[in-house]
């Protein structure tokens, strides 16, 4: 490969390594994820955009690229970070390498880089922007690159608006039931496994208002996950409030807290986020514990839930709101990922309990 | 207080002596279990048979029984102390039949005691194929077909309807024994024999083989809430038909793909939760990587080797939360001890790679079958981490203290050779890999006849090409910073670098640091630095950032001893767990490296510092010069640690205890003999040869029989003994090199003597000896596999006295400080110092429990400049017996003789103690998994040599009831009055001694072997038949004769089932029990 790369941080620590993927420049925010596997799926997940992954696990690559792991059409981050990258994988579903993939996408990766002491750094002091640079040749200005991360607001980038589909787009199943599916930057992983239960999806731009849902006769809404600030979504959120007492409304992810600031909830956002597969999440109904999948920078505020809304999961990492539903309603809501890819499947029920409430 | 505040007491089974299959592991998973019991305020109860155990100290457990293993002997232990729960699960497949005994005959029912964490439905439905089989119909998890057979007709009829090859598996045996591959019918047929008699219940799996495929473990959690988690995965690099003990492991998997991961993770999940398993359970897989099936092979519903790698590799003590989960806590409610912040219940995330090598004992049975297949045959394992696999690898491999000490020391005779130990896998494997990719064969050559996944051929090929960078560079790579950082990323040795480059490893070292290549240390934390970490469990590697955090302190560095190998076992490992306890009390930060997975030394509890590092110069050094201790212990970790007091103090370190000029004293054979001869202590005769004529002249002069070494030996390696010139010209042309610099010892055999040996602790003001253990075997057999007893029986009080005198002398001499071990003969009335060893020993751990004082920690007390006097007065006068005894490992080796000599094959060691020798040595042999009947039938041969105590040998069993079978040479040696069936030798056409042994209608084997190696005799068919059909066989005369005052004893009075306790109270009494 030969290539070089840098990688700034805001706070001017570098990081000076091998580049692979694209020979390019780019911006995001820095966050790190610990699965030790599911790079494609993770790095085709449309709420990673805008942000530039870390594997904590150092040897990235091993089982190639494939032709059915992707959650999107292209990989969605801005840079990834990994300490080793394979050249030469081995796996009965490999069609190109890592290097290969990231080329194809046109995303800068950096490689040969401390990875545990930049995660330990976002730890410490937060996700911050950063910027990646891939060279051949001449060495970058470091400071150039600096300024550039400096320059990135996140909080203020509606990245939801760069993601979401442009056209409605109908995903037909034999069976009656249709869902609605606002597309805040959905992992197709969601609309299998809606498929898988026989229920027709009818995925929308995230700016479809509530008329226009309403009138394509849904039997319940999933607004699906995506990146980026849950705040600046207003307009996903007044749509969902005039649907709340209309429609079943399932929410994964930033789903999860766009129906919080529907009903005058807050989000805070979290010092380094849970990305990751091994978060346990505790489900205060039955008082089992489970295993899952996340990809989140933001969490509801508890505080902030009208009193309709009850708390029904938390994370016992940080004892953070992971789920909550409407006391009356069929509304209810993940902050996890129960379609998993990266991660454990424990929680796919949750679709067979929408599928319930969809009658 | 436990969750369950009913339970106030519990038992908990230890696993007995380090056997093949079930070795360390099971120390520390029984220890972190009475820990974690005893946090919560349940006393508890613990019995083992093996004394060099931690989970027997009475700090780890409330009370401890050191007894056999024998479900009679626990029935009457649960009748006394009436525990309100039992914990099986900890002490691996023998932990486990127990409970299952104790459960099936009733006891635990009428004493009412309840099987605490995976209950006895789990057990048996996991434990029987054929019940486990149905489970997984029932939930739709695959399974290869297969038959629960208990007849060899039941095999048959499986294999008409099934192809060849087809795998057996013994049910409730460990490390497969008996398993094995039958490729037609007559291999089924015979091997479907010898697995019906080591099966408890008679029972064999016959499965198809899914030979080739991956195979994946996943170490499963549940608790009685049924919340799950998977502590983490592992992938076998040595495919499915290798037995996961002896295949190099890594953790996590590296060739799944999520949807593979998921795919397993999920069965396992579904797998625990249908067996209702309530603590760690481990599952295996098999994958097939072209198609994506998948097949579950087996679980094991406890704790296991694969926990103890699992929980080392991730830092999540899975003994620790199972024994919770067992006081009814859901994993929620434990808390994360690394984080401490975090709870149990999260799967930890690793940023690093781990990889484990199994150690195999060929080095000291070279005549064994050195393949590897479904059954054990490693006594240990080592492990280490690094940030890549490349660099984990070679770190493993320098951690395996053998012969080569570096996959560039990989050089076979011929392709054919190479090819051979690919195809059908040896110890030497990953050798054979390296060389050929050296040599030019592709890797998917190389895959394809070996099955691994091309995955790691091609890293190894990685290794080889920047080897190859290396070796072009030459010393130009003193100057090159940056492929001086990548060899090191790659985990190249200083060592390796400066033989590739044709210079020292001292030069490398100096260059490289010159160069600021340096290593730095990571931090094993459960969670890839999510959270913070507050357990110190660290690991070298190349990279930036260095976690270390050396605080400036007063601290120790223990050197631990490596690998679990015949010859240096759990004891040293037992000894460096009491260094650093002792560290702790003196408010000294203990800082313990070690690479050995299965030990307590390496859970982060044991020590302030754990370094997860390789025992080489380099590693070790490194960490002495990050951390800057005080001091270096080397005396707990065996010879491992020893050999490396030279060179460290050469580079500055310093080492407390003994000096390195006491060690060289006393190590380097000839100024020892200098020694002795300046302190008028007499020695056997021996002289030192330094060529091959050197060693015949030397040998003439001081008159077979002689016993030849090569110096600086660990265990006897090498050692043996010859009767004349013609074996002396074989062992110097076979067994070793003799030149300039290796020195050939060579010692008159001193015969017929009664080998003793003490254990002790000096300050160079006063030499404080634990006791005098009489070895029960004649001089000659090799002290680590002599049964020994203390105190002594047959020597007299002026020869123990003159032990005591020659003990002290020669400590003063070397200016011992701390542990001393020193090795007598006695002829008569004379004695004869055959070795001293200014270390601990390994009855170290056994004189300790013995006595009731911690010889180790008070030996590190001393090395810190502590005083004896403190601690202790004379030596003990111990009113009962305490006898060690050991177990071989011959029966998981094929081709190997059950001959002892002066090299040890010994694996493991357990202690019988009671109020007289007989019942003392019979609870030791019971302990030693030897099931010596009362009564029936004794079949005697002895050898020309023995034959002169026939007469009276048979006239004691038959005056104890046994019925006597003898070949013709020893019945006439017994001679009329005597009743005495005859039976052929095996030579001599069927019905024979062979046949009836394995026809079951023989209760005890005595068979003395000839001198010298003869595999192909009579002899060694008699003692391997013994073997296969699980009778005791017998090759002393003396512990023949033992044996008949053991049984005696049984005879007149029942066995004294006290725990510990009792003894120590009656020492201090000073009255006869």
């Amino acid at each position: 490969m030969g290539k070089r790369a840098l990688l700034v941080l805001r706070d001017g620590s570098v990081f000076s390594g091998r580049g692979f993927g694209a020979e390019a420049t780019s911006v995001g925010e820095l966050v790190f994820n610990t699965n030790f596997c599911g790079y494609q799926e993770s790095l085709t997940d449309p709420s990673y955009a805008g942000q530039i992954l870390t594997a904590t696990y150092p040897l990235v690559g091993n089982y190639g690229v494939n032709e059915e792991d992707s959650e999107s059409d292209k990989v969605q981050v801005s840079g990834f970070v990994v300490r080793e990258i394979c050249d030469r994988p081995s796996h009965m579903k490999s069609k190109e390498t890592l290097d290969e993939f990231m080329k194809r996408f046109d995303v800068p990766g950096i490689y040969d880089v401390d990875t545990r002491a930049i995660v330990r750094k976002i730890r410490n002091f937060g996700v911050m922007p950063a910027c990646l640079s891939v060279y051949s040749g001449k060495e970058p200005d470091r400071d150039e690159l600096l300024s550039k991360a400096e320059k990135l607001d996140y909080s203020k980038i509606d990245f939801v608006e760069l993601v979401t589909t442009k056209k409605r787009k109908e995903y037909l199943v034999d069976g009656k039931r249709r869902v609605v599916l606002i597309d805040c930057g959905v992992k197709m992983s969601i609309i299998r496994e809606l498929l898988k239960r026989n229920i027709s999806v009818v995925s929308v731009p995230a700016k479809t208002s509530a008329q226009e849902i309403l009138s394509l006769e849904p039997a319940g809404v999933l607004i699906s996950n995506g990146p980026g600030d849950p705040e600046l979504l207003t307009y996903v959120a007044k749509t969902v409030r005039e649907l709340l007492h209309k429609l079943p409304i399932f929410g994964i992810c930033l789903g999860h807290q766009v129906i919080a600031h529907a009903v005058g909830g807050k989000t805070f956002k979290l010092k380094f986020g849970h990305r990751g597969g091994n978060h346990p999440v505790k489900d205060l109904e039955s008082g089992k514990v489970y295993i899952t999948s996340q990809n989140h920078g933001y969490a509801v505020d508890e505080k902030s839930l009208p009193k309709g809304f009850v708390v029904t999961r938390r994370n016992l990492n940080d004892m953070t709101v992971e789920g909550m539903k409407h006391k009356e309603l069929p509304v209810f809501s993940v902050q996890y990922h129960p379609e998993a890819n990266p991660g454990p499947l424990d929680s796919r029920y949750l679709f067979d309990e929408f599928a319930k409430i969809l009658g | 207080m436990p969750k369950r505040k009913e339970l106030k007491k519990v038992l908990v089974i230890g696993s007995g002596p380090i056997i093949i299959g079930q070795a360390a592991e099971f120390d520390y998973s029984g220890s972190q279990a009475c820990t974690s019991l005893r946090e919560e305020g349940v006393k508890v109860v613990l019995v083992n048979s093996n004394p060099a155990t931690i989970q027997t100290d009475h700090e780890t457990a409330d009370v401890v029984y050191i007894e056999p293993l024998r479900p009679g002997i626990l029935a009457k232990i649960v009748e006394r102390e009436k525990p309100d729960g039992i914990i099986g699960t900890m002490g691996g497949q023998t932990g486990l039949n127990l409970t299952m005994q104790l459960y099936e005959r009733g006891f635990l029912k009428q004493f009412g005691v309840e099987v605490l964490g995976t209950g006895v439905d789990a057990i048996e439905t996991a434990s029987e194929r054929g019940k486990f089989a149905e489970l997984m119909h029932n939930i739709g998890e695959p399974v290869l077909d297969s038959v629960a057979a208990n007849s060899i007709e039941d095999a048959v009829e499986f294999a008409k309807n099934h192809s060849y090859s087809l795998i057996l598996r013994p049910a409730y045996t460990l490390g497969g024994s008996g398993g094995g591959v039958a490729h037609n019918e007559s291999e089924l047929v015979e091997k479907m024999k010898f697995g019906m008699r080591l099966s408890r219940i008679g029972q064999v799996l016959i499965e198809e083989s899914v030979i080739g495929w991956g195979e994946f473990e996943y170490e499963v959690m549940r608790d009685g809430k049924g919340n799950c988690i998977t502590v983490c995965n592992m992938e076998n690099i040595d495919p499915m038909g290798i037995h996961t003990g002896e295949s190099i492991v890594v953790a996590p998997s590296q060739t799944l793909s999520n949807d593979d991961h998921q795919m397993l993770r999920s069965a396992a999940l579904k797998i625990i939760n249908a067996l209702n398993i309530k603590g760690g359970c481990n599952i295996q897989f098999a994958l097939n990587q072209q198609t994506g099936e998948y097949y579950v092979i087996e679980v094991n519903p406890r704790l296991s080797r694969s926990s103890a790698l699992a929980s080392k590799a991730t830092g999540y003590p899975i003994a620790r939360v199972a024994a919770k989960i067992a006081l009814g806590y859901s994993l929620d409610e434990i808390p994360n001890a690394i984080t401490k912040k975090t709870p149990a219940s999260f799967e930890p995330a690793l940023d690093y790679v781990v990889v484990k090598i199994p150690r195999w004992p060929f080095d000291k049975m070279p005549e064994a079958d050195r393949r590897i297949g479904t059954q054990m045959k490693s006594t240990g394992e080592v492990m280490a981490i690094g940030r890549n696999f490349e660099e984990a690898l070679q770190k493993a491999v320098r951690s395996w203290e053998i012969k080569r000490k570096s996959l560039s020391e990989s050089n076979f005779k011929s392709m054919e050779e190479i090819l051979g130990n690919i195809r059908d896998a040896t110890d030497m494997r990953i050798f054979a890999i390296y060389d050929a990719l050296r040599r030019g064969v592709k890797p998917d050559e190389i895959a394809g006849l070996s099955g691994i996944n091309m995955w790691f051929i091609e890293k190894m090929k990685n290794i080889f090409g920047v080897e190859k960078e290396i070796e072009n560079s030459g010393k130009k790579i003193y100057r090159d910073g940056e492929l001086l950082a990548k060899a090191k990323k790659f985990g190249f040795s200083d060592r390796q670098i400066a033989c590739l480059i044709g210079s020292q490893e001292i030069e490398v070292r100096r260059r490289r640091k010159a160069a600021g290549v340096k290593p730095v240390y990571k931090i094993v934390d459960t969670c890839a630095a999510e959270f913070e970490a507050s357990t110190p469990y660290y690991y070298s590697t190349y990279e930036e950032e260095d976690e270390a955090n050396p605080k400036g302190i007063r601290k120790v560095i223990i050197l631990g001893g490596g690998p679990i190998r015949i010859g240096q076992g759990i004891e040293f490992d037992y000894c460096c767990c009491h260094a650093s306890f002792a560290l702790r009390e003196e408010g000294v930060q203990s800082i313990i490296i070690n690479n050995n997975p299965e030990t307590v030394s390496t859970d982060f509890d044991a020590s302030d510092k754990l370094y997860f590092e390789p025992l080489a110069f380099e590693d070790v050094m490194n960490v002495i010069e990050r951390e800057e201790p005080d001091g270096v212990i080397v005396q707990f970790g065996g010879q491992t640690s020893i050999n490396l007091a030279m060179p460290l103090a050469e580079e500055g370190a310093k080492i407390l205890g003994t000096g390195v000029e006491g060690i060289d004293l006393a190590e380097d054979r000839e100024r020892f003999r200098k020694l002795l001869n300046e302190l008028g202590i007499p020695q056997p005769k021996n002289g030192t040869a330094r060529s091959f004529e050197d060693a015949f002249e030397v040998a003439e002069r001081i008159g077979y029989p002689v016993v030849v070494r090569p110096s600086y030996v660990i265990a006897g390696r090498g050692m043996q003994i010859v009767y004349n010139s013609e074996e002396l010209n074989r062992y110097i042309h076979e067994a070793v090199d003799v030149s300039e610099k290796r020195p050939v010892l060579i010692d008159k055999y001193v015969e017929d003597a009664t080998e003793c040996e003490i254990d002790g602790v000096s300050d160079r003001k006063r030499l404080f000896i634990g006791g005098i253990m009489e070895h029960i075997e004649k001089a000659g057999v090799h002290s680590g596999d002599a049964s020994c007893v203390t105190p002594p029986i047959n020597l007299s009080k002026g020869i123990q006295k003159k032990l005591v005198d020659y003990s002290r002398k020669i400590t003063f001499a070397l200016k011992n400080i701390g542990a001393i071990n020193i090795q007598f003969a006695v002829q008569n009335d004379r004695i004869f110092v055959i070795e001293a060893n200014p270390r601990a020993s390994r009855t170290i751990p056994y004189l300790s429990k013995a006595t009731g004082i911690p010889l180790a920690k008070i030996a590190t007390k001393i090395a810190l400049g502590h005083e004896l006097d403190e601690y202790v007065g004379d030596m003990p006068k111990l009113p009962y017996f305490a006898v060690k005894s050991v177990v071989f490992p011959f029966l998981k080796l094929q081709g190997t003789d059950f001959v002892l000599g002066p090299e040890m094959k010994s694996t493991g060691e357990s202690m019988g103690i009671d109020k007289d020798f007989g019942r003392a040595y019979y609870k030791a042999l019971l302990g030693a998994n030897l099931d010596i009947h009362t009564g029936g039938r004794v079949a005697i041969s002895l050898r020309s040599d023995d034959k002169k105590h026939a007469r009276s040998l048979a006239k004691e069993f038959r005056e104890l009831g046994f019925e006597i079978l003898a070949t013709e040479g020893t019945s006439k040696a017994i001679g009329g009055g005597i009743p005495v069936s005859m039976v052929k030798k095996v030579s001599e056409g069927e019905p024979n001694i062979r046949t009836k042994i394995l026809g079951g209608e023989i209760d005890l084997v005595i068979n003395t072997p000839k001198k010298g190696k003869d595999a192909l005799s009579d002899g060694f068919k008699i003692r391997r038949s013994a073997l296969e059909a699980n009778v005791p066989c017998i090759t002393s005369i003396e512990a023949a004769f033992g044996i008949a005052e053991a049984i005696k004893k049984v005879k007149e009075s029942d066995l004294t089932i006290e725990p510990l306790g009792y003894y120590m109270k009656i020492l201090k009494g000073g009255k006869r029990g």
